[in-house]
């Protein structure tokens, strides 16, 4: 390789310029490289231990009817998580509904109408310190507005404790995607005689839509895994839902509430349940990335 | 707001006219709306909280004893074990954190090995708080519980790793939020890296100096700030991290200085009594949350203000 340090080194070495020192120095300077990689790669070890033990413990019940069945009883076998499947999908699907319009249409104020105005630097500063809220306070939340105000844990808390978790990375990843679009083509379409609100809603939103949704989908993935928000506010339930106020089951607190029992069966649901949960994550974001690369 | 009115011409009529003046209120309305959410996160916290506030004043932040039966609230023990688990997790991550980013911002290997490692630590970012409290459940709490009767036959006299040894304690808390804040010191560190000027980089090394000798005496300190809000900011999530370190802590409110003790975090407080709490035991738990709230707010914050200087010290360079 043509590397300028080991051209300064064979310029020193031919000089016998303090050969001994130089040996010192490249010698240092191939133990941190090496150091680093090991490093580097020591940090696979627990996440090859994580994926192996999901894969290897949750495949044995993986099959159809675990989405199809209910959850056993404490101690019993057989059943599956389908209302954990279903609690999972609907309350991130009321998260996303909460949280998805204003977070959009925030970063379009943000971008398009001021970038430089007090409320967009005041909804920018907000944004930034919701995402450092732990999620558990948007559980604490949902649970002073709603749970304590209805007086029924809900499907419906969860959902806006979601919500909460899921505003401020949408508004920002928007507003990254909006900052995006080249300035030249709002000029253009300024030039053409569009009007602000044309060149938004023809112009802007079409380039910036693909990473806005892959925005969109992290945050989805993201609040998909989320336990903290849930537990004190969906609860959790046996049964199928028939309301959007009771307590409804989800995948992230069927594994808590399940890897804390002494039952095997149930501490072996809970490993499937995390490799169908894995898989749904990981999948999101795989999409979410390949939405975006199209584009770009 | 002029070019709206120059054009909107005869063809879209005048609902269309009105109608880019009412979007820009719309949007202005998303824009308030997630203020107003934050202030009422606040809020509702606050006034849930009342109650508690006024019964146990200051003191709630120095008792030391938590017991609902009794109508006793004291947060300490949480408060030791929130801060404790996070400098645990920061102490071993840091370096293989570091490392990492380091790794990623050279080229010591080819692009393809440093994809994959990148793929890797943003596949741990990806994995749910609760599958890593599962697998600590089976993995590294039996390790940690073997770890520690070793250690602590040997070293018990030391208040830091006095017996008996429990696997779900402090060290097992700690242990897995490490890995959980790893991928938040690697991605910012080496943001902070990159954009260390090449400059800089071509001087050190136009001077003689070694790929190692460049790296710690002109990038690192130069990157300095960023690595160090790197930190502040993993500190933060580490300390607002619940359902791993519920799963794993053990969940005593005991306060107790062993690594090997079971212990308690304000998340994993919340996490573990708001769903059977009633009463003042509500107010109680709304209190702990606003000293969650204000501890991550305030670590988050100086994280983001390191961060900020750092980009305006390097934007002088180029």
């Amino acid at each position: 390789m043509d590397n300028p340090l080991t051209r300064a080194e064979d310029f020193f070495k031919e000089d016998g310029i303090d050969s001994s020192k130089l040996i010192g120095r490249s010698l240092g300077n191939r133990l941190l490289t090496g150091l680093c990689i090991a490093l580097s790669f020591a940090a696979l070890v627990p996440l090859a231990s994580i994926l192996y033990l999901v894969v290897k413990n949750g495949l044995p019940l993986l099959g159809w009817s675990i989405f199809t069945q209910l959850p056993p009883a404490a101690g019993m076998t057989g059943g599956g998580f389908g209302n954990a499947v279903i609690g999972t999908l609907l309350m991130v699907g009321i998260g996303l509904a909460l949280s998805g319009p204003p977070g959009i249409l925030a970063a379009i104020y943000i971008c398009e109408y001021e970038p430089g105005g007090r409320l967009a630097s005041i909804t920018r500063f907000t944004a930034k310190l919701l995402t450092g809220i732990p999620s558990i306070i948007c559980g604490v939340f949902a649970f002073a507005a709603i749970v304590l105000a209805t007086g029924k844990f809900s499907s419906l808390a969860g959902g806006v404790a979601l919500g909460v978790l899921m505003l401020p990375t949408i508004l920002l990843t928007s507003e990254q995607a909006l900052l995006g679009v080249q300035r030249a083509y709002r000029e253009a379409s300024y030039g053409l005689g569009a009007t602000r609100f044309q060149t938004i809603r023809r112009i802007v939103l079409p380039e910036a839509m693909p990473a806005i949704m892959t925005g969109v989908m992290l945050a989805v993935a993201r609040a998909a895994g989320e336990t903290a928000p849930l537990v004190f506010t969906a609860l959790f339930s046996q049964f199928w839902m028939s309301s959007l106020m009771e307590p409804t089951a989800s995948l992230a607190v069927l594994i808590y509430n399940f890897s804390i029992v002494p039952f095997e069966y149930q501490v072996k649901m809970a490993w499937t349940a995390s490799l169908v949960l894995v898989l749904l994550v990981t999948a999101t974001n795989v999409t979410a990335q390949l939405v975006f690369s199209k584009k770009h | 707001m002029t070019t709206d009115k120059t054009n909107s011409g005869g063809i879209e009529g005048s609902v269309a006219r009105r109608l880019p003046d009412f979007f820009r209120w719309i949007t202005a309305l998303g824009a308030v709306s997630a203020v107003f959410v934050l202030g009422w996160i606040f809020w509702e916290v606050f006034e849930e909280a009342k109650p508690a506030l006024e019964e146990y004043g200051l003191g709630f932040l120095t008792g030391a004893h938590w017991q609902p039966n009794r109508d006793r609230y004291g947060v300490l023990p949480f408060l030791v074990g929130t801060v404790a688990t996070a400098v645990i997790a920061l102490l071993l991550a840091f370096p293989p954190g570091l490392a990492i980013a380091i790794f990623l911002s050279e080229d010591f290997l080819p692009r393809t090995a440093r994809e994959f490692v990148r793929f890797v630590v943003e596949l741990l970012a990806a994995i749910p708080s609760v599958v890593y409290g599962l697998w600590g459940i089976f993995v590294v709490v039996p390790l940690i519980q073997s770890l520690g009767t070793w250690v602590t036959e040997r070293f018990g006299h030391l208040p830091f790793l006095s017996g008996p040894a429990y696997g779900n304690s402090l060290l097992t808390a700690g242990v897995v939020l490490a890995l959980m804040v790893l991928p938040t010191i690697t991605a910012i560190s080496r943001a902070s890296l990159v954009a260390v000027p090449r400059t800089l980089r071509e001087g050190a090394y136009a001077l003689g100096a070694t790929r190692w000798e460049a790296i710690l005496g002109v990038i690192l300190p130069t990157a300095a700030p960023g690595v160090v809000a790197a930190t502040i900011l993993a500190l933060g999530r580490a300390m607002g991290e619940t359902m791993a370190v519920a799963m794993l802590i053990g969940n005593s409110s005991r306060l107790s200085w062993s690594l090997f003790a079971p212990s308690g975090t304000l998340a994993s407080l919340l996490a573990n009594q708001f769903g059977e709490a009633e009463g003042m035991q509500v107010a109680a738990l709304m209190y702990a949350a606003l000293v969650l709230v204000a501890l991550t707010l305030a670590v988050n914050f100086a994280g983001e203000a390191v961060l900020r200087y750092t980009e305006r010290r390097t934007a002088g360079i180029r």
